[in-house]
């Protein structure tokens, strides 16, 4: 669409920048304040310099977290994204049961994530939960709690609970939108099914997909709440995400400037993959008005 | 036209991926059944006896909840400050997605960029100092300020939503407009709105949601008068001796409203993915 | 309004002193000359002067925290680096 140049427009959207810089800008320089200060309370600061930076830089503390965060996301998108895929794939095209389907489907993202730690945590706990109740009874050595691996398993599971609906809604919506005539066309050729997933609804596909790549990953690589309510970063520190850390630095410990120098390192790498992403969107926008706008 | 499917072979692979999102439901069922198991039990049964089903039933979980005034304000608060937070989205946000929409102007790019950082950025980044930002403005502990707070994520996401549905109206219309001698409020409002009414639903859809699902900031930004629902949860769960049927019925009631908004948007999920803004 | 929670510095006033005069300018250049002269660089995607702006900015904040972690000298020497990195991101990007 060819747009006009006009910089009144910039009126209509100065109230949305200034509701956001609000809650946005001010925290920031907030935080950058304290990330070279010391305080001890009663708003009274003392200039550190960059000894948080060397402190976060030196420990391992931090590339631990920053580790376990892009494990976990990797983890998940290699879950989630495949199997969305097939859910999708497998969803009727109409009718009654799709409404079904997807009212159902969309039930987990609209429950409050505190709720979906709770849920898992009532769900999982060997004790009063079903699944950690089953699982210790057929003779399983199953404690989120106490093993590293089960906590992981727990928090993959719950994610993938949590999320993957997110992919099948996006991958459904791309898929509904390919013409019927594609379809016939590859019946007249006798392609394989694999065929048609791979040369039709793949490439129709991947517009809706890289945006559910992205932002998976993003939200995943900001997750709090829900290891939070479950885990609490436990056992040790093997599930203490970047996010969690934080939190608990900043108000768990009061540590003013190291949380605030971890804050601005973990707000750079979301900047840094927030442009890559915004980047291959409107690059994906671009090549598809050049191609005659098939949205 | 008869119903067709995305297998190429319907009589054949139809059995089996008809089967594919059965199981998949269920998987997404089990744990809310369970929750919902569990708030039907008393305390004794949840850590007594194993019991799939609860074998003394009892409303008395929710019973507690229902009288309990602490419970219920934080179901007022939390609905008060949600509503408030979708009707200021959509507001500021209208005028705002038609400007990227139509408009070329100094810094669009940019800017468009700068408020999607807020929707990817983690609330834990900002949240340090808000609690002194807001008691500096004298909101502290009130719904506005968390509606105002929650702004920060869902008004990027209900101007990005909002861009894509209007980018979809060809520019004839708003110049028919113009011609035919309507005013710009005049013909936004009567003209436009209707012909993006979707997309307006499911802006204030995702903008209910995430606000809805937010605790972080929610906590820091309230003390005692606008505590949500899901903050009360966790005040409970740290107390000694937990009580988990009071925790899962509240749980339970927690994903009502949920509920009951995706019934009401359920014709527009698809199609607002479609356009996989979210 | 008492704003002594943020507790500015002057040395972060500067900073943030020096972000808004460079984004104004850039605003001002925008102004006058639309468009940010976008082109396919070393990056392999188009790039405006804003992108390389913000690019530059960014790269010099890794750039400053690898030399806190790999190093112990003095971080002129990273700012220096920083800035040999900016101008070649305004060159070939």
């Amino acid at each position: 669409m060819n747009k006009t140049w006009n910089n009144k427009a910039w009126w209509m959207v100065v109230p949305v920048v200034l509701l956001v810089a609000f809650s946005a800008i001010i925290p920031l320089m907030t935080v950058v304040n304290y990330a070279f200060q010391d305080t001890f309370g009663n708003n009274e600061f003392y200039w550190v310099g960059i000894e948080w930076f060397e402190d976060l830089m030196e420990s391992d503390r931090f590339f631990d977290a920053l580790q376990r965060n892009i494990l976990f996301s990797c983890i998940i998108l290699a879950i989630e994204v495949p199997l969305g895929i097939m859910i999708a794939l497998s969803l009727p095209k109409s009718g009654w049961k799709v409404n079904v389907y997807l009212v159902l489907m969309a039930l987990p993202l609209l429950i409050p994530w505190n709720v979906v730690g709770t849920i898992w945590q009532v769900f999982s706990r060997t004790d009063i939960g079903l699944l950690g109740n089953t699982l210790v009874s057929l003779g399983f050595d199953y404690n989120y709690t106490r093993d590293v691996l089960d906590a992981w398993i727990t928090i993959v599971a719950m994610d993938v609970w949590h999320w993957t609906s997110l992919v099948v809604l996006l991958s459904y919506s791309g898929l509904v939108a390919i013409p019927e005539a594609y379809f016939q066309a590859a019946r007249i050729d006798g392609a394989s099914k694999w065929a048609t997933f791979r040369y039709i609804q793949l490439p129709k596909m991947r517009g809706v997909l890289t945006i559910a790549i992205l932002l998976r990953f993003m939200d995943s690589f900001k997750i709090y709440t829900e290891p939070m309510v479950l885990t609490g970063g436990g056992p040790g520190n093997s599930t203490t995400f970047m996010s969690i850390d934080l939190v608990k630095m900043a108000i768990g410990q009061f540590d003013l400037g190291p949380a605030a120098a971890m804050s601005l390192v973990y707000f750079m790498i979301i900047l840094l993959i927030c442009y890559a992403f915004f980047t291959v969107v409107t690059n994906m926008d671009k090549a598809e008005t050049k191609t005659g706008g098939a949205s | 036209m008869s119903q067709i499917g995305f297998s190429l072979k319907p009589k054949r692979a139809f059995a089996w991926s008809g089967l594919v999102p059965v199981v998949y439901i269920i998987f997404l069922m089990i744990p809310l059944y369970w929750l919902l198991n569990t708030s039907f039990k008393t305390n004794q049964e949840i850590l007594g006896a194993f019991t799939l089903w609860p074998k003394n039933f009892t409303w008395d979980n929710y019973l507690t909840i229902f009288t309990e005034p602490v419970w219920r304000a934080g179901y007022i608060n939390s609905i008060t400050y949600v509503v408030l937070n979708t009707l200021i989205s959509l507001v500021v946000a209208l005028p705002a997605a038609y400007a990227f929409s139509r408009y070329n102007f100094l810094g669009d790019k940019h800017l468009f960029f700068w408020l999607l950082t807020n929707r990817m950025a983690p609330s834990a980044v900002f949240v340090l100092p808000f609690f002194q930002l807001y008691s500096s403005v004298g909101l502290i502990d009130t719904h506005i300020a968390v509606a105002i707070a929650h702004t920060l994520f869902n008004l990027p996401l209900a101007v990005w939503i909002l861009e894509g549905f209007m980018s979809g109206i060809p520019r004839e219309v708003d110049e028919t407009a113009y011609i035919d001698g309507y005013s710009f409020p005049k013909f936004f409002v009567r003209i436009f709105m209707p012909l993006i009414k979707s997309g307006i639903g499911v802006a204030a859809f995702f903008c209910f949601m995430f606000s809805w699902v937010e605790l972080l900031i929610a906590r820091t930004l309230t003390i005692t008068e606008a505590k949500p629902i899901s903050a009360v949860l966790t005040r409970t769960v740290t107390g000694e001796g937990v009580d988990w049927g009071l925790i899962a019925a509240a749980g339970i009631l927690t994903i009502v409203p949920g509920a009951l908004v995706i019934y009401f948007v359920r014709n527009y999920i698809a199609k607002g993915f479609a356009l996989g803004r979210v | 309004m008492d704003l002594s929670w943020m507790a500015w510095t002057t040395p972060v006033a500067i900073f943030f002193v020096v972000l808004v005069c460079l984004i104004t300018a850039m605003g001002i250049w925008e102004y006058f000359q639309p468009g940010g002269g976008p082109r396919v660089g070393w990056l392999r995607f188009e790039t405006t002067r804003g992108d390389r702006l913000f690019l530059s900015i960014l790269s010099a904040g890794f750039i400053n925290l690898g030399w806190i972690r790999w190093t112990d000298q003095s971080l002129w020497w990273a700012l220096a680096l920083s800035i040999i990195w900016a101008v070649f991101i305004y060159r070939k990007c």
